[in-house]
């Protein structure tokens, strides 16, 4: 996995999936109207300032309460390329993975950064390196095989692959 | 020496023990399905199905619609079309619709038996753990790898034991144990755990009760939240309606079973709880809140909407009126619910008090219909999460009580203790 | 000689007598408004700078269109709804819960013989099953009477229609209606009082009356009336607590337009979509595969339309391929329906019963895909109506509705009896 480099949104514990995207836009057929209401509760401005590459920092139990896959798919979709947190939550965690977001689980991420820091991150080392601070963390690494689903762009892919192979074998 | 989770992971697997933390591969025993069919698992499946020719098993997959049911608006029309267009395609036996009830309810009426692995297309599919199975919630493409595979990798939790010691003091239930529990242990304080339940509080809890607190052992994080078989349990199984063929497959403990932690709740002193808002984790006993004005109350969801909440909701409700600023609205976790209630004359004390009943499915607990909040409304609820715009605007409030907390507070108007309506 | 709609007029002007064409400031009785108080005649009112209401005992509000709220934009006009009715001291406060406007304001006793009522909904037209005069009004209108307490109106011309009996068996307002929005057009009524005459009316129960007087608004009538007799008065006993003058049609009073029809060979009828008045004979499009079902509205929720599709849903169960929804008109009809066993009748049939409200009506719930066909014993199957644009409605009697929903398949509903 290549390293990733970007600048960075943060945000405090507890980030819940129904402030990332509200059940009742759920149903909305388009993903990126539906993406149009990521963090509408608590940061309306989000969705029109985000960039493709940004990076999400977020406190303890990022991703809490719901097991809607919406939750980190809306963030793909508006350009998010990973995310750091002090924890996960842990169905998001499966489904952010799944859908080949890298994650990095940093203690104390959310102090250890400003708004705005450009970052970069190494998966491979599970290192998170603040460019604007010139810090460097370690993070804990994923498991291999959590790396490998990632690379493969998620884990649809990985197991069409698999599957694939062991027909043709 | 294994856990009760360690001992039905084990039995999924090709192995004759499991240890936490493991990772493993284990085949399941049944996936259930919600709307989730019809928009990310649909679109997650076009991709797999290129290399599969059908589901794994036609009779181990259940489809429920009751998210957004009837559908409020086009695009869930849309996603009901889709699913049903899914299920007869691939010839699923166990197409509930919209007419049986919430997912979670239907599948512990009809199709969860002791000892399963199930997993299921939402969060709350923990519920089933009182029934001494093994369940829990995934998001869409794990959803559509067990559909054609009908296994997955899971990491075997480490197993916290929660003991629960006392005697249930009056009006205080299975949602006031886990909301305490939930405060203690905050909202990852039971992070990817399996919380398993035990102590001699456990046989005086109603199964109704055991549903709650499995229910919302995924608001303190759990994997899972399970229960020991007991007798109140196989009684439970013996109801005709249980279509049990074949003996049944409880899983009991080891004794010398490892656990990464103890928790014990005395619930001698415990008091009707309230989740203030914005989390689950909030809770404090209700004189801290009462008094707080309402403009909603909400008796329903797979975590609340059971036979235990609507008797002692009528209990209170009989004879009374609701407060006229305050909108009392029930819907019943499923059909058969309400139609036990209607057996019951509960469904003529709440119309008569004022209350609105509807048809059963998830409703205002999801904030997709049947009652959404404005700006700075209150909604007192029997529901499972209050986070922030759950029920409708972002300045809207919701506190998590129990159904006769629920009952109590729309009569006054605010939130009140429910225990004044039973001197 | 005047018409129904010429004498209640004057009784509510200062006039002996008025005349059709002729404009009037009348007195009004009773003003009902649902969800539109807060959707526009309060802000209306604001804009207005507006202090009070002229009468606000004459004033009902309730909600019944999107309740519970279904989203956020839903609830504020319920709030403000709520605000409205304190602020301006509104008594007739009916909430939420009790059900739709037009059952609603009948049993609490606000529309009696000879009254003069509008409110702020098409349909309100259905209160002439009582011999009132009433109409549906916009909502710039409503804030001008809440204000003054008059309003303008002109003094409709009368049309009158006589339905000529005996009814046949299984045939309800609804066909009878159908029948006759086909027959006289869409507009064919504009702007018309009309009186439903006839020896067959007295064979119709209050439920049928109010269905027909209910779907008048279709055939562009200002208002649909019928002649208040012994079954009416039964209805309205211990309902409405103050004295009332029937009001009757004089035989030779002068009516713009007359219509006889003899009902006594009439079939149940189905409106093809997208027009209340594309209605056929049932046979004639036997067979046509539906998606949906629903029994309710303000047309078609009441007790006979509940009896009725009961007796055909017993110990029936619904069609696998369809969904048959069933929504009470009223918290009332609900109780007595439960009392009945009607709920359960349903439910076991495989029916999903809802609370009181317009709901799938105008697609507030229940809504339709694209390419769905919905049976629906409401009053209106425009385009997109109920859900997608792609899909197609038909209307009919809630007995046609029950038997088409066992089948699968629009179906003749005396094949079950």
């Amino acid at each position: 996995m290549a390293t990733i480099k970007g600048k960075i949104w943060k945000f405090g514990d507890n980030i819940d999936t129904d402030v990332i995207i509200p059940g009742r836009y759920l149903t909305i057929r388009d993903p990126i109207q539906m993406a149009s209401h990521t963090f509408e509760p608590i940061r309306p401005e989000f969705v029109k300032k985000v960039v493709k590459g940004d990076i999400i920092v977020g406190g303890a139990n990022f991703g809490s309460g719901s097991s809607r896959e919406e939750a980190p798919f809306v963030l793909k979709t508006v350009g998010i390329a990973a995310i750091v947190a002090e924890s996960f939550a842990r169905i998001f965690y499966r489904n952010a993975i799944n859908l080949g977001i890298p994650l990095l689980e940093l203690k104390n991420a959310s102090h250890l950064f400003s708004e705005g820091d450009t970052v970069e991150i190494n998966f491979e080392e599970g290192i998170i390196k603040n460019l604007n601070q010139n810090t460097s963390y370690q993070g804990t690494k994923l498991p291999k095989f959590l790396m490998e689903l990632i690379d493969a762009g998620g884990a649809i892919l990985a197991v069409k692959q698999r599957i694939k192979q062991k027909k043709s074998s | 020496m294994s856990t009760i989770v360690e001992k039905i992971l084990a039995a999924h697997t090709s192995k004759e023990k499991v240890e936490a933390e493991e990772i493993i591969e284990a085949e399941v025993d049944l996936v259930m399905l919600t709307e989730q069919l019809g928009r990310r698992i649909y679109r997650e499946w076009a991709e797999l199905s290129e290399v599969v020719d059908g589901v794994w098993d036609k009779t181990k997959i259940v489809s429920v619609l009751d998210h957004w049911v009837p559908a409020p608006h086009i695009d869930a029309a849309e996603i009901h079309k889709t699913c049903r267009e899914f299920v007869k395609k691939y010839d699923i036996l166990h197409r509930l619709d919209m007419f049986s009830g919430i997912c979670h309810q239907v599948m512990v009426e009809k199709f969860v038996k002791p000892g399963m692995l199930v997993v299921g297309s939402d969060s709350h599919t923990v519920t089933y753990g009182a029934l001494n199975a093994f369940s829990t919630g995934l998001g869409a493409t794990d959803i559509v790898i067990c559909m054609a595979t009908g296994q997955n990798w899971f990491k075997v939790p480490d197993s916290m034991k929660i003991i629960l010691r006392g005697n249930l003091p009056p009006l205080v239930f299975g949602k006031d144990i886990i909301l305490k529990l939930i405060a203690d242990l905050g909202v990852e304080g039971a992070a990817y755990k399996s919380m398993e339940f035990s102590g001699p509080t456990v046989k005086e809890l109603s199964i109704d009760s055991r549903l709650t607190i499995s229910n919302m052992s995924v608001e303190a994080g759990a994997k899972c939240g399970i229960f020991p078989p007991d007798e109140k349990l196989m009684e439970y199984f013996r109801n005709p309606q249980q279509s049990s063929n074949g003996s049944l497959k409880f899983v009991f403990p080891d004794s010398n079973a490892k656990y990464c932690s103890e928790l014990e709740l005395d619930v001698n002193k415990l008091n009707p709880q309230v989740a203030k808002p914005h989390s689950p984790e909030n809770s404090v006993d209700v004189t801290e809140v009462e008094g707080t004005a309402i403009n909603q109350g909400f008796i329903g969801s797979c975590t609340n909407g059971r036979m235990e909440d609507y008797r002692i909701a009528a209990k209170i409700l009989k004879n009374r009126q609701t407060h006229p600023d305050v909108r009392l609205i029930i819907t019943p976790a499923s059909r058969d619910i309400y139609l036990q209630c209607l057996n019951e004359g509960l469904m003529e004390i709440f119309t008569e008090s004022g209350a609105m009943i509807t048809n059963s499915t998830c409703g205002a607990c999801i904030g997709g219909h049947l009652g959404i909040l404005a700006s700075n409304e209150v909604c007192i609820s029997t529901s499972n999460r209050n986070f922030q715009s759950r029920m409708g605007h972002p300045d809207s409030k919701i506190y998590l009580a129990n159904a006769a907390t629920v009952a109590a507070s729309v009569i006054k108007g605010e939130i009140t203790d429910p225990r004044k309506f039973m001197k | 000689m005047p018409t129904i709609a010429e004498k209640i007029f004057a009784a509510h002007t200062d006039e002996q007598k008025v005349e059709a064409g002729q404009i009037v400031n009348a007195d009004v009785d009773i003003i009902m408004m649902h969800e539109m108080l807060g959707m526009r005649v309060a802000d209306t009112y604001k804009e207005l700078n507006l202090e009070k209401v002229m009468y606000p005992d004459r004033v009902v509000v309730l909600l019944d269109h999107w309740t519970p709220a279904n989203s956020i934009d839903v609830a504020i006009v319920h709030r403000t709804t709520r605000e409205f009715v304190k602020k301006y001291g509104i008594k007739n406060w009916l909430g939420m819960t009790e059900g739709i406007c037009h059952q609603v304001i009948p049993e609490k006793g606000f529309v009696w013989p000879g009254a003069l009522i509008v409110g702020t909904d098409s349909h309100t037209c259905t209160y002439g099953a009582f011999g009132a005069f009433s109409t549906g009004i916009g909502s710039t209108d409503a804030a001008l009477l809440l204000a003054e307490g008059k309003l303008w109106f002109k003094v409709p011309d009368s049309y009158k229609i006589e339905l000529q009996g005996p009814v046949p068996p299984y045939i309800t307002g609804k066909d009878i209606i159908l029948k006759l929005i086909t027959e006289i057009g869409l507009d064919g009524a504009n702007y018309q009082s009309v009186e439903f005459h006839g020896d067959a009316i007295k064979e119709l129960s209050v439920d049928s009356r109010m269905t027909i007087c209910n779907m008048a608004i279709e055939m562009g009538g200002k208002a649909g009336i019928i002649e208040p007799d012994e079954i009416t008065l039964q209805w309205l006993q211990n309902r409405v607590k103050h004295d009332f003058n029937v009001i009757t049609a004089d035989p030779d009073a002068n009516y713009s337009s007359e219509l006889k029809l003899n009902i006594n060979a009439l079939e149940p009828q189905v409106a093809k979509p997208h027009s209340p008045g594309n209605a056929v004979p049932v046979g004639d499009i036997q067979g046509t595969k539906i998606d949906q079902a629903f029994i309710g509205s303000c047309t078609n929720g009441r007790l006979e339309d509940l009896r009725i599709a009961a007796k055909i849903l017993k110990n029936n169960k619904v069609h696998k391929d369809i969904r048959l929804i069933i929504t009470p008109a009223s918290r009332e009809i609900y109780l007595q329906a439960m009392k009945e066993g009607l709920i359960n009748i349903f439910i076991d049939s495989g029916a999903l019963v809802t609370h009181p409200t317009c709901g799938v009506c105008l697609g507030i719930f229940g809504a339709l895909a694209p390419g769905e066909v919905s049976l629906s014993a409401s009053n209106r199957n425009f385009i997109g109506r109920q859900g997608s644009r792609d899909a197609q409605i038909y209307l009919a009697a809630p007995a046609t509705v029950a038997a088409s929903a066992l089948k699968g398949q629009i179906t003749d509903p005396r094949e079950f009896f």
